[in-house]
């Protein structure tokens, strides 16, 4: 093959520049069941893998995602959801959410995506922030031996709108 | 797809740069791949760039950096350090590979 002009190879840009003025992104998951758990994880991590500082907060029902003794057994309920195409008659009988719990966490695990705790270290390890929301702690009386280790701290709303200053702010 | 010249001989790239024929890559054209973007090869980087290498050529996709730790035994928090900031897209493309497909 003969090429008349040699061209040089194109260098990803990656915008390590763009980064330094800081795109951030914050979480705030506040639901505790096992699907919703999922997107504000996913997006973590994805962030993460572009160099976006991260931030979640964890408030009221999401405080089953970071709290040790639930972490590991979040629920997935098909009961009431139409997007199961499921009779509420069947998915209300006993045995049901363990049931469809077991078939969404063996979806997940075949697409090779880590368990809640698992993919928590995962974010933790690659730099994102994990935050609990003061309320929730003080309703449901629990510190911060309670939960994660990988969650920094139990801030209260006005902390968080520090926190979130000049963010992208999504609500899960 | 763009063919390109690197140290005197033809690579085939795609329009952001990427290798698209990972048997075109040699470890003296890595070395040059991360000049390009800022990072200069220890030992480690070449560990890890073999290992997604084999990885990619197994399971003929690129691995993602939960593989990386889960198969290769490289702690992410690692990776963030040998690539800075993206380290998935930056080790691929050192690595001759294409960036992985995966959301995790």
């Amino acid at each position: 093959m003969t090429t008349a002009e040699p061209m040089t190879a194109p260098i990803p840009s990656f915008d390590d520049d763009e980064e330094e003025g800081g795109r951030k992104l914050v979480l705030i998951c506040s639901k505790g069941s096992l699907d919703m758990a999922y997107p504000g994880l996913v997006l973590a991590n994805a962030a993460l893998g572009e160099g976006i500082e991260v931030h979640i907060f964890f408030t009221f029902w999401g405080f089953e995602i970071i709290n040790k003794k639930t972490m590991g057994e979040l629920k997935f309920v098909a009961l009431g959801n139409p997007a199961t195409h499921m009779p509420n008659a069947v998915m209300g009988l006993p045995g049901m959410t363990a049931m469809s719990t077991k078939m969404m966490k063996k979806q997940i695990a075949d697409l090779d995506i880590p368990e809640v705790p698992e993919f928590l270290d995962l974010i933790h390890e690659s730099g994102g922030h994990l935050w609990a929301c003061r309320m929730s702690a003080d309703m449901m009386k629990l510190t911060e031996d309670d939960l994660y280790e990988g969650v920094e701290g139990i801030i209260s709303a006005t902390d968080f709108m520090e926190l979130s200053a000049g963010a992208q702010t999504i609500f899960i | 797809m763009p063919v390109a010249t690197m140290q005197g001989r033809e690579i085939h790239v795609d329009e952001e740069g990427f290798l698209t024929d990972p048997s075109e890559w040699d470890e003296e054209l890595a070395k040059q791949l991360a000049t390009n973007i800022g990072i200069e090869l220890t030992d480690r980087h070449y560990e890890v760039l073999r290992f997604a290498r084999d990885d990619a050529a197994e399971q003929g996709e690129t691995p993602t950096l939960r593989r990386m730790q889960a198969v290769g035994g490289f702690p992410t928090k690692e990776l963030f350090q040998l690539f800075p900031k993206k380290p998935a897209k930056k080790l691929s493309y050192v690595a001759g590979l294409q960036k992985p497909v995966g959301c995790v």
